[in-house]
């Protein structure tokens, strides 16, 4: 410890010198920028850059450790007549509807329902995320597991009523069911929460009102609850289609032997396992580059549709 | 970027000097540096050697340990970097060549790839600067020929080969009431059609268990007998022109596989999956194709408990090999000689020795073959097999199999085919001309 025996020198009051009012012009239209920088850094290295570089190598017939030769759009070109891509773009559409469908449904109804006064509400709301805290890989190999053939517990289960041991990965519409099954595990849940929290924000009068008048709980739900939710709703369907129409972790480990070929007749290959599959199992970097791209596009174009879809919902006013 | 070499640089001379004490605090070990390949190295260097591989792999934890006994002054680190080569360990190679670091010093390559690499000679050391090109009579030509790239230099030794012969499980057979002993198991079956008619009895009497694990292990058993009958080539000739559809080898393993699959004798399991593993350790099926690698791999995945449930005994059809690996030292490495010498050592007769021993990796080295220790060793895992002799019999007069540039793309593609058509989700009249499709599209 010191002891101060001078107080500090104080600035004459009113005399401001040149520097110090640049310095203030700084650290009120500089600062901020400064601050939000190492995000947009970070974001140019890790964000743009990729992207454009791939753009680059997608107009390359660009073989890993290998020849490289401009193609122009050549890569794409033989994309969108490459029936196993479009197989793709179909599983991943078809996954995406199969599992989000339901999920956003069950989401809504489970944020209604711990919106209500219930015992131990906290934990409930708790326990309904807890399934995110989970490594998405951990639930896949779990939930392949439960799916497998020969010792897996739902072909256990199906069999008390006599139904034959289903090889889940065999089939379109089995596999389809068998991943967005742990798609909807884990993100049913933070779903919830979220459109709970927004649920929350909803004046108690207007249901009050509705009340009044006479309005019955499932009116109040479609009339007040889903409309002033919209925006939150709209929210939710967009990182729900990006999370799946970029979808791989869950087929991936589905497949147990990951050649990323989504089942031996590309059954859930989805677009991103053809990335993999082209740029590191076929080692040709431009033709995965260009999936990348067209990708990129389906994800815009999804996101599109759903907004227009979204706004529609509780009518537009 | 050079900051963060240099500190790698540093950190493999400490690691160096700590392995040099570790050693010489050891105080036992007799450190001969007479021995005329160690003389030249000035400096401590460590030299990285990266391999793949399930269970013992390759085997060279006593081989390393032996050198770095011997040898203060080139350290190997030997690390297994994974169980896989396809999906894992080759696409990660090509991205390290590519990128110019991250490669080990010495690098283990699967026959799979090496028409891949046989192809980009611009990665490679020439190993025949470093006298290397006089280890030429120690391997069959077979192997020493794949070790050439593009440019016709050495850039690639030999370690082990597969041979062939047949896994089965001692106790399934005994509960299916089949002989249980090897020699009468190997004469159960002299060919393909009598290996049929045995599943077929086996299947009959209910283990439980099915005859076989899926249908590619075998496919490839029989793919690498046929294809010395034709001309040595499988998927591609050597003009790397895929021959696929005409080759007849593919078409008799394709059909061979197809006539299992009917007659309902695979567990229809997809190799190398974890329901293949389990399987393994589980008794999920009776017999396996069994290349020398794949002891290394039952022992692994079957684990002690099931120590003598496992033997082998010949295989149906005759001799063959179905893979075995290699060694390259890329370009990128600093040291190229001390690299070269490891390479030097490890293909050796003493490297290949100390591999077979340990991982049952059958030696390719000719030398290493007619060593009483190879000849004469048993495997205690599979009830003290006479695996040396078992081998040697199998890769007796063995014709080499060319391997093509994609020929690792068109195995994926074809062999996932066959899978589903297994499983039944390609139908059995069409496969044939899916099998070949999937193969003239993946190479491309």
């Amino acid at each position: 410890m010191t002891i101060q025996l001078a107080p500090p020198p104080r600035k004459a009051p009113g005399r401001r010198t040149a520097p110090s009012r640049r310095m203030a012009r700084f650290d009120l239209k500089g600062v901020p920028y400064l601050l939000v920088s190492p995000y947009y850094l970070l974001f140019a290295i890790f964000g743009v850059f990729p992207l454009g570089y791939t753009l680059w190598v997608s107009l390359h017939d660009w073989e890993l450790a290998g020849d490289t030769e401009f193609t122009g759009l050549a890569n794409y070109g033989e994309l969108i007549t490459d029936e196993s891509f479009w197989n793709a773009v179909v599983n991943t559409l078809g996954m995406f509807v199969v599992a989000t469908v339901p999920q956003i449904v069950l989401a809504l109804l489970l944020a209604n329902a711990l919106n209500k006064r219930l015992r131990g509400r906290l934990l409930l709301r708790l326990g309904v995320l807890l399934p995110l805290v989970t490594s998405v890989v951990a639930v896949a190999v779990v939930f392949s597991q439960l799916y497998s053939r020969d010792y897996g517990l739902f072909n256990w289960i199906l069999s008390w009523f006599g139904v034959d041991p289903i090889t889940w990965q065999n089939e379109k519409w089995s596999s389809w069911i068998a991943i967005s099954t742990m798609i909807d595990w884990r993100w049913t849940g933070y779903n919830a929460i979220i459109l709970l929290a927004a649920m929350q924000t909803i004046p108690r009068d207007l249901y009050e009102a509705a009340a009044i008048d006479g309005a019955s709980a499932r009116t109040q739900f479609w009339r007040i609850t889903v409309p002033m939710l919209r925006p939150t709703i709209v929210f939710v369907v967009f990182i729900s289609t990006i999370g799946g129409l970029t979808l791989f972790a869950e087929p991936v480990m589905f497949e147990g032997n990951p050649m990323m070929t989504g089942g031996t007749t590309g059954q859930y290959q989805t677009v991103a396992m053809f990335i993999v599959k082209s740029a590191f199992r076929d080692f040709e970097m431009g033709y995965a580059a260009a999936a990348a791209w067209l990708l990129f596009v389906l994800i815009l174009l999804g996101t599109m549709i759903n907004y227009w879809f979204t706004r529609r919902i509780g009518g537009a006013k | 970027m050079k900051n963060h070499r240099r500190f790698v640089v540093t950190g493999a001379a400490m690691t160096a000097l700590l392995a040099i004490a570790a050693c010489s605090g050891g105080g036992g070990g007799t450190t001969p540096s007479g021995s005329q390949s160690s003389s030249a190295a000035a400096e401590p260097v460590t030299i990285n050697v990266h391999t793949f591989g399930g269970g013992e792999n390759f085997g060279y934890d006593e081989a390393v340990k032996t050198w770095n006994a011997q040898h203060p002054n080139i350290q190997i680190k030997y690390t297994n970097l994974t169980d896989r080569f396809e999906d894992v360990y080759l696409p990660q190679l090509l991205q390290r060549l590519q990128a110019g670091a991250g490669a080990g010093d010495v690098v283990g390559i699967d026959e799979g790839a090496m028409g891949l690499m046989a192809a980009r000679p611009q990665f490679f050391t020439d190993l025949g600067q470093y006298g290397l090109e006089s280890r030429k009579a120690d391997f069959p030509a077979a192997k020493w020929e794949a070790g050439l790239n593009a440019d016709g230099k050495l850039f690639a030794l030999g370690t082990d080969m597969g041979g062939m012969t047949m896994c089965y499980r001692k106790d399934l057979f005994k509960k299916a009431g089949l002989p249980t002993d090897r020699e009468e198991v190997g004469k159960l079956w002299p060919d393909w059609n009598a290996f049929l008619e045995t599943g077929k009895k086996f299947e009959a009497a209910k283990t439980g268990a099915k005859f076989m694990d899926g249908p590619n292990t075998i496919y490839n058993v029989i793919l690498f007998q046929e294809a010395p009958k034709n001309g040595n080539l499988s998927y591609f000739d050597k003009n790397n022109q895929l021959v696929i559809e005409s080759n007849p080898a593919v078409k008799t393993s394709f059909d061979w596989v197809t006539t299992f699959s009917k007659a309902g004798l695979t567990a229809k399991l997809q190799a190398w999956s974890p329901a293949w593993d389990k399987a393994i350790k589980g008794g999920g099926f009776a017999t396996m194709g069994c290349p020398s690698w794949m002891l290394g791999v039952i022992e692994g995945k079957a684990g002690p408990s099931n120590k003598g449930n496992w033997d082998v005994a010949a295989v149906p059809g005759g001799t063959g090999n179905w893979g075995g690996s290699w060694l390259a030292v890329p370009k990128q490495t600093k040291h190229p000689k001390e690299a070269a010498e490891v390479v030097n050592y490890l293909t050796g007769k003493e490297g290949h020795i100390a591999a077979f021993k340990e991982a049952g990796a059958f030696p390719s080295s000719l030398p290493a073959q007619q060593d009483p220790e190879v000849a004469n060793l048993k495997n205690a895992y599979f009830n003290d097999a006479p695996t040396g002799q078992i081998f040697s019999e199998s890769v007796k007069n063995l014709q080499p199999v060319f391997f093509g540039e994609k020929h690792a793309q068109v195995k994926t593609a074809v062999e996932k085919v066959i899978e589903g058509m297994d499983q039944g989700a390609v139908k059995y009249d069409e496969a044939w001309s899916k099998f070949v499709a999937a193969g003239v599209k993946a190479a491309g």
